[in-house]
């Protein structure tokens, strides 16, 4: 049904140029970067597949890969149900509904690093919202520059707050397409609160929560900014995740070599584990 | 089985009606007798659906009551009703196979499996599914969806009332007469109330025994096709069915004379009333064209494969006529001739002739 | 039913809450905030936004920021159209496996890019420039921009394209008098998230910046650990930063449920 055209080359053209151009120069450097060692002034030689051997076999490495495992695990099983709940708890129609949405969509568009800090003075143990709160009134212990575990929960906390919204507009706007002869019918059939659900309400939500776990597990696997800011991977390196691990390596230490292989070696988990979710999420579907 | 009343049924989807435009429905009162197979026949935003709804128990009327064998259910639940509605478009668990979906009103009510599986093969035999039993619901046809829809509502034993709400407007047109046939077996075997929303004056002439002719939240007229057909009470419903619809004509009534254009007409029998603007209508099968008869010239002609469809015009008013047989030329001068059997008078649209009396 | 609604009330609360105190620390003076803790401010102040206002290196980091994202919103739309065209009406050599490397692209860490974007763009001068950061936006923002838009095109029936051709219209005259108007919810869509997703990035944004370009982000980290701990400043410096985004959501408010529902992130 469409035509054949090659012509049509000429109006990709402009994208083909400005993304190449910002994604496979870096990506040539990145490579050559790689497979290279350098002891500055610009001299480089070949050192073949060494950093990548290095990196596969650094203790720093698999520390920061599995708690970058360990912390988009957690948000994705946090994130996805809690955003189901509540867009199935949301009216749907009726005036409160764009409020809702709006105030929801609200934290998604504040810049990161503004997301970090507003969490950073929220949490702060003796003047911080929150962190007054807890130590105070509840009376637990909270110190998240201090205590790994502390930071961990408020990194955690602040993802939630921060893109939970995205999987509750997803799996709200799947809802409200479910036209209403499916529930009437489903009222005439005797059909149970959980039948509705199981049977009508989430096939009907498939294909956007796809979008939405998919989504949520390339951001979150790459985050950066926002746990700079409040944490700084701290304390220690308890909340080095990935992105902070790499730009310490590129950007602070300057060590072309293994960030280059650390590089390719994190996009191509992005991509693997991007592509396994789609595959298995969509497997069922007749094409 | 059930008889189905209808009490001084009135609704109104805002909260505080004031003027008769904001009910959709205005005063009903219907009896329905068991076992028939009826249709709510009108034009888009009549009311049918509204009707329809109240009747499941998917809409509470603002007013008035519904009663089943005397019983008011006006507020109870639609799972307590005993009916079973198809919708417009199918409505089936895609994830569930079709046996599964066939089960599922009966399974939701605890009824024991075995029963389960006899009446879900029973089913499936009759609407001719049983070739499809284990397969996913997701990947059928429309038409088989559709037929699915329909299980699921006759399924259970204690079915009283199947509602059907425009239920082929998602078929492909050659299938239609398919499943139209089959709705009318279904109900031959099933023998219970059912009831057809259409706008399609096809399916509701084929379908029912008694067809209800809504317009604007009013019954308008109640009756077989037959009579529909021939004694439209009232303007719109002459309009409305048969095709082309009933041709009406402004007339004079003077001296006991009926006058279109000042040329005498016979009535079908006796003028009834008084007053009022009044109109004669006679349907295009029951016009005839040849010499002498009131004068008209030929403008359109349509063929339509087993007919042709002639417009003339009377003077500046056009007038269709239903010719069999060879066709005048468009501009020639021909007659018109009403058969007095079926001319009708109308006073402010109702109809206001008695039959008989004259031949 | 009435119990439900509850729950998305709870979360909006729970949205609210670290808001609010970002915004009453903004209004509070730093001997306040460093005495101890208060849940108003007591000393009621618009001292930390009067600073803001009145000196270049703060205003001008949001001035640099609404100039590289308009910039690049307008990049990647305009050069998103023609390609999203061309996916949704014609097939051609290497057409899935462009598309699908567009969005490759999208899912790559940002990280990754930030050493290299430093070199690449500072070799081709542009370090420091709005068009830096514009550009380098561009590498997430045309995958998306196409793929929302090669959506809504698609929904438009070909019909349009040969009515037009058959009546006389120039391919451009066709594009900007006829199918713009008709996709004109979906070029709304993919400007949002473009101006959405190049508002709040910054590391990239910091990255390719120094002084004359250097966003809000920047200039926040920097009072952050040098000059002390200055937190209603900083506090006053992250509400102003939630006004654009509270903008734009106002005025696409009636497009979010149905953009979404496209489902097209």
């Amino acid at each position: 049904m469409k035509a054949v055209n090659q012509r049509a080359w000429f109006f990709v053209l402009p994208v083909l140029l400005l993304v190449a151009f910002n994604a496979l120069i870096p990506l040539m450097t990145v490579v050559n970067y790689s497979v290279q060692e350098t002891f500055g002034n610009n001299l480089f030689f070949w050192s073949g597949l060494r950093w990548f051997e290095d990196l596969l076999n650094s203790e720093r490495f698999h520390a920061a890969l599995g708690r970058q495992f360990l912390f988009t695990a957690i948000i994705l099983a946090i994130e996805v149900p809690l955003g189901v709940i509540i867009a199935l708890s949301m009216p749907r129609r009726g005036p409160w509904v764009s409020v809702c949405l709006v105030t929801m969509a609200l934290p998604m568009l504040i810049p990161w690093n503004v997301v970090g800090a507003m969490w950073n003075i929220f949490t702060l143990p003796d003047i911080g919202l929150a962190g007054y709160f807890i130590n105070e009134t509840l009376g637990i212990p909270y110190d998240m520059t201090q205590n790994p575990m502390a930071a961990w929960i408020t990194i955690i906390a602040m993802d939630v707050w921060h893109w939970t919204s995205l999987v509750v507009l997803l799996a709200y706007a799947g809802l409200v397409s479910i036209p209403d002869a499916y529930y009437q019918a489903a009222k005439i059939d005797g059909a149970s609160n959980w039948a509705v659900f199981r049977f009508i309400q989430l096939p009907k939500m498939k294909q956007v929560l796809t979008i939405a776990i998919l989504l949520r597990f390339m951001d979150s696997f790459n985050i950066y900014t926002e746990i700079f800011v409040l944490t700084g991977g701290g304390p220690g390196n308890a909340t080095t995740l990935l992105s902070i691990d790499l730009v310490k390596l590129a950007l602070g230490q300057f060590d072309l070599g293994p960030a280059g292989a650390m590089s390719l070696i994190y996009f191509a988990i992005t991509l693997l584990v991007s592509w396994l979710f789609y595959t298995l999420m969509t497997k069922d579907d007749p094409k | 089985m059930a008889q189905i009343t209808l009490s001084g049924l009135r609704h109104s989807y805002s909260p505080n009606p004031q003027t008769p435009e904001d009910y959709a429905l205005k005063e009903i009162n219907l009896d329905w007798q068991d076992g028939g197979a009826y249709a709510l026949l009108g034009p888009s935003g009549c009311g049918k659906s509204t009707l329809l709804n109240i009747i499941s128990g998917l809409l509470v009327p603002s007013h008035g009551q519904i009663l089943f064998n005397g019983k008011d259910v006006t507020r109870l639940a639609p799972d307590k009703r005993n009916i079973a509605q198809v919708f417009q478009f199918p409505v089936i668990y895609d994830t569930m196979t079709v046996y599964d979906n066939l089960a599922f009103p009966l399974r939701n009510r605890g009824v024991p499996e075995a029963r389960v599986k006899a009446r879900v093969t029973e089913i499936a035999d009759m609407l001719e599914v049983s070739d499809i039993l284990r397969k996913r619901a997701a990947g059928l046809s429309p038409d088989a969806k559709q037929k699915i829809s329909m299980g699921r509502g006759l399924v259970r034993d204690d079915v009283n009332v199947v509602m059907f709400d425009e239920p082929l407007t998602v078929i492909d047109p050659h299938l239609k007469w398919k499943l139209r046939s089959k709705l009318k077996e279904l109900h031959q075997r099933v023998r219970a109330t059912m009831i057809y929303v259409t706008h399609d004056q096809t399916e509701a002439l084929t379908f029912a025994d008694q067809v209800v002719v809504m317009q604007d939240g009013d019954i308008v007229q109640i009756g077989s096709p037959v009579d529909l057909f021939e004694r439209p009470a009232h303007t719109f419903v002459g309009h409305f069915i048969g095709s082309p619809g009933m041709n009406v004509l402004e007339c004079e009534m003077r001296q006991g004379q009926v006058l279109v254009q000042g040329h005498a007409v016979i009535l079908e029998g006796m003028a009834t009333g008084d007053g009022g603007k009044t109109q004669i209508g006679i349907r295009p099968e029951f016009v005839r064209l040849g010499p002498g008869g009131l004068p008209a010239t030929v403008r359109k002609v349509m063929d339509v494969g087993r007919h042709a469809v002639v417009e003339a015009m009377l003077g500046k008013v056009a007038v269709k006529a239903v010719v069999n047989g060879p066709v005048p030329e468009i501009g020639a001068s021909t007659g018109l001739h009403f058969d007095p059997a079926m001319t009708r008078l109308y006073r402010d649209g109702r109809i206001a002739s008695t039959a008989g009396g004259r031949r | 039913m009435r119990a439900r609604s509850i729950i998305p009330l709870i979360y909006i609360l729970f949205l609210m809450l670290p808001i609010y105190w970002l915004l009453s620390m903004s209004f509070k003076t730093t001997g306040e905030i460093l005495s101890g803790f208060t849940l108003f401010p007591q000393e009621f102040t618009l001292e930390n936004y009067r600073v803001i206002f009145t000196t270049p290196s703060w205003y001008w980091g949001y001035i640099n920021s609404i100039i590289y994202v308009s910039l690049n919103t307008v990049i990647s739309v305009a050069v998103a159209l023609p390609a999203a065209y061309a996916f949704s009406r014609y097939r051609f050599l290497g057409d899935k496996q462009l598309f699908f490397w567009l969005l490759t692209n999208r899912m790559a860490p940002a990280a990754i890019f930030a050493l290299p974007f430093l070199q690449l763009y500072s070799e081709v001068g542009l370090f420091d420039t709005h068009l830096a950061v514009a550009l380098a936006h561009c590498l997430f923002n045309i995958p998306l921009a196409v793929w929302i838009l090669e959506g809504f095109m698609r929904g438009v029936p070909k019909e349009l394209d040969e009515t037009a051709y058959v009546d006389g219209y120039s391919f451009p005259r066709f594009f900007i008098q006829i199918f713009l108007p008709t996709i004109k919810a979906g070029v709304g869509v993919s400007a949002f998230f473009c101006f959405m997703f190049s508002w709040v990035e910054l590391l990239l944004a910091k990255t390719l910046t120094a002084v004359h370009a250097k966003p809000i982000a920047a200039e926040m980290t920097k009072t952050a650990s040098s000059s002390g701990y200055e937190l209603g400043l900083l506090a006053a410096a992250g509400a102003l930063t939630i006004i654009p985004g509270a903008i734009v959501i106002y005025f696409v408010r009636n497009y979010i449920a149905k953009g979404f529902a496209l489902g097209r992130v």
